[in-house]
């Protein structure tokens, strides 16, 4: 059972919402659409659950056109990142709902809803109104709908970003937990997130998208080692990779007259050049050896400090170990670990990685 | 200070409150009146200032023949056209509402907001520029002086007050809850009345309480279409105002008119006070 795609376009005016999307999916896998806001991955899900119709290109489903059969006669379950349920209703007659309409038996019913409650943690809470729940119990409520259907294709657009942090962190074990489940059955489940440490988190595929278009698709730990582009790099890296332009000439990087470093070994097979280099926040720390910045910005994160520095033109970001406090404007000395450094060409495609050699 | 701001404010509440009671006391005390009692000077107290009698209160229910003013039968025609004319403006509204809501229409360079302001335009024009081509239409089609035309020209008077209102109130209800119901298994008609329609409850009243109130108080069709066969609540009682105005009967007849919307106002009080009415939703 598979999902196939084939050259989706969706075109408003001059903007293109899908630019020319295929993709295929199998069942019983967890895909992660991610992209920035406006990247066309709400688009997208709406397109697959059949809201909205392709100006070219199309779907099939099992070896079947998917592009002529109704929003309501296709098996697909939906949930939407603000708490979408029906008011009128209480938690058990929302999750019966998609039953009644396919006008299943009330004692199936009952066991299924029942079940799907339990399942995501509201036993018990089935008499409740839906204004009587957290903005969480909501979310449930809304998944628990998505589950009793057990519909051949789960869509999540990203189901947690209007909840509290901590909230989201409890949801997304459990997201886990219970589509590892219902994945390793019959559905294809598909997320989409903005948040790269969400979709690294679901692990599966990742399709990563920009401007309405799949710009990169692969594993979580594909994207993660080798992102072909800069692009890629931006879109699944919190904080974004650090860029920033700079040549190889006789054997070493030059970022500025006074930065320049060896060439780590998994470089060796570069021409000279300019290239764009990129290295994550993590791979940058402070060392007395280091390359003088002065500080811009300091942001406490939890157990970690986002540092913001800058020499001259050149600006990066550091993720630093535990709680450390700087004042703006104070200098410190940075160290590059070159051994996770990236090359990208001008262009903004991948040249070498860390883990993948040249491309 | 918070004394000061309290007293200030329960004051003007006060001032408020006996400024709207006080016509509704004129109005109720005189309907307990007789000629001598009305004529003597403003008097309030019942048995104190003026002895009640039920004259007035009578009067409502008997032929002009027996000195009355036979308020039912307006009274029951105003109710037949109202309640009629405010159902089916809402039906019909609510449905156009929804379209305008959730379907783009393109004609040229009209969109959704014109055709919407279209509708309410139609308020916004002096009733007596209606009134010419309704007398002339109506009148084609025999309807003149009938309750049935009347409705009809009620409908067309209320509809767009019911899209205007039905329009603001869709646009805040999340489209996604319309797409949740489809993806559950409804068809664009299931997912209207068991979803989408249940949930603007508030709405349909608000918009049927304002479409009431202005069908119950016209009194400009009422008067221009309609002669000797049909007559509206409004028409009687403006028609007792003659050289001798029997005031108490006035009264009386003017409490009746207003009691209908006295009591939609408690029932629907709730929904009014709400203020954001997605609220039901959110």
């Amino acid at each position: 059972m598979s999902l196939i795609a084939s050259n989706l376009s969706i075109k408003h005016e001059k903007n293109f919402h899908l630019n020319d999307v295929s993709f295929s999916m199998s069942k019983g896998e967890i895909y992660t659409i991610i992209g920035r806001t406006l990247a066309g991955k709400t688009t997208l899900l709406k397109t697959i659950a059949g809201l909205i119709s392709p100006d070219s290109g199309g779907l099939t489903f099992d070896g079947h056109d998917f592009g002529g059969i109704p929003v309501w006669k296709r098996e697909i379950a939906m949930v939407y990142q603000q708490f979408i349920n029906y008011p009128h209703l209480t938690v058990y007659q929302n999750v019966a709902f998609p039953l009644k309409q396919r006008g299943i038996q009330k004692t199936e019913i009952h066991r299924r809803v029942i079940a799907a409650l339990s399942q995501v943690g509201l036993e018990g809470f089935g008499d409740r109104k839906i204004q009587a729940l957290s903005g969480g119990q909501q979310q449930r409520v809304a998944l628990a709908r998505s589950l009793v259907k057990e519909a051949k294709i789960v869509l999540l657009d990203e189901p947690l970003v209007n909840l509290d942090y901590k909230l989201r962190e409890q949801l997304r074990e459990e997201f886990r937990g219970i589509f590892d489940t219902k994945a390793s059955e019959d559905s294809i489940l598909i997320y989409s997130s903005t948040d790269p440490v969400e979709a690294m988190q679901l692990g599966g595929q990742i399709l990563v998208m920009d401007e309405g278009r799949i710009i990169q698709q692969a594993s979580a730990k594909e994207i993660y080692e080798n992102p072909i582009s800069t692009k890629v790099s931006q879109i699944t890296n919190d904080p974004a990779m650090n860029l920033f332009e700079g040549r190889i000439e006789d054997g070493c990087i030059v970022l500025s007259p006074e930065i320049k470093f060896d060439l780590p070994s998994h470089f060796n097979g570069l021409p000279q050049g300019d290239f764009t280099f990129g290295l994550r926040a993590a791979a940058i720390s402070l060392d007395d050896n280091g390359f003088p910045f002065s500080v811009e910005l300091s942001e406490i994160s939890g157990s970690e400090t986002f540092l913001h520095v800058r020499h001259e033109g050149l600006k990066i970001v550091g993720l630093l170990n535990l709680v450390q406090n700087f004042s703006v404007g104070g200098k410190v000395s940075v160290r590059f670990d070159t051994k996770h450094l990236y090359a990208f060409a001008p262009d903004g495609r991948l040249k070498s990685s860390p883990y993948g050699g040249l491309q | 200070m918070s004394l000061f701001y309290s007293t200030l404010k329960y004051l003007a509440v006060t001032l408020w409150s006996m400024f709207v009671i006080a016509p509704f006391l004129w109005a109720l005390t005189t309907s307990f009146k007789d000629f001598q009692s009305v004529t003597s000077g403003a008097t309030y107290i019942p048995w104190v200032d003026f002895e009640p009698t039920l004259d007035g209160w009578r009067s409502l229910f008997k032929s002009p023949a027996q000195g009355g003013i036979a308020i039912v039968e307006p009274f029951f025609n105003s109710v037949i056209v109202t309640a009629a004319g405010s159902g089916i403006s809402i039906i019909l509204g609510t449905l156009a509402a929804y379209s305008l809501s959730r379907f783009t229409f393109r004609v040229g360079p009209i969109r959704n907001g014109d055709i919407t302001f279209f509708f309410i335009s139609q308020r916004i024009m002096p009733p007596v520029v209606l009134s010419i081509p309704f007398f002339i239409m109506l009148g084609k089609l025999g309807l003149l002086d009938t309750l049935f035309g009347l409705v009809l020209v009620y409908v067309v008077l209320l509809m767009p007050i019911a899209v205007w209102i039905m329009v603001d109130f869709f646009n805040k209800v999340p489209i996604e809850i319309d797409e949740t119901a489809l993806i559950d298994g409804c068809n664009p008609y299931q997912a209207f009345f068991k979803v989408v329609l249940p949930n603007s409850v508030p709405g349909i009243i608000v918009a049927g309480m304002f479409c009431m109130i202005f069908g119950w108080t016209d009194f400009f069709f009422a008067f221009i279409l309609t002669f000797t066969e049909v007559q509206l609540l409004p028409v009687a009682i403006v028609a007792l105002n003659s050289s001798i105005t029997p005031w108490w009967s006035l009264s009386a007849a003017a409490l009746v008119s207003v009691a209908p919307l006295v009591v939609v106002a408690f029932v629907v009080e709730r929904y009014l006070s709400k203020g954001n009415l997605s609220g039901a939703l959110k």
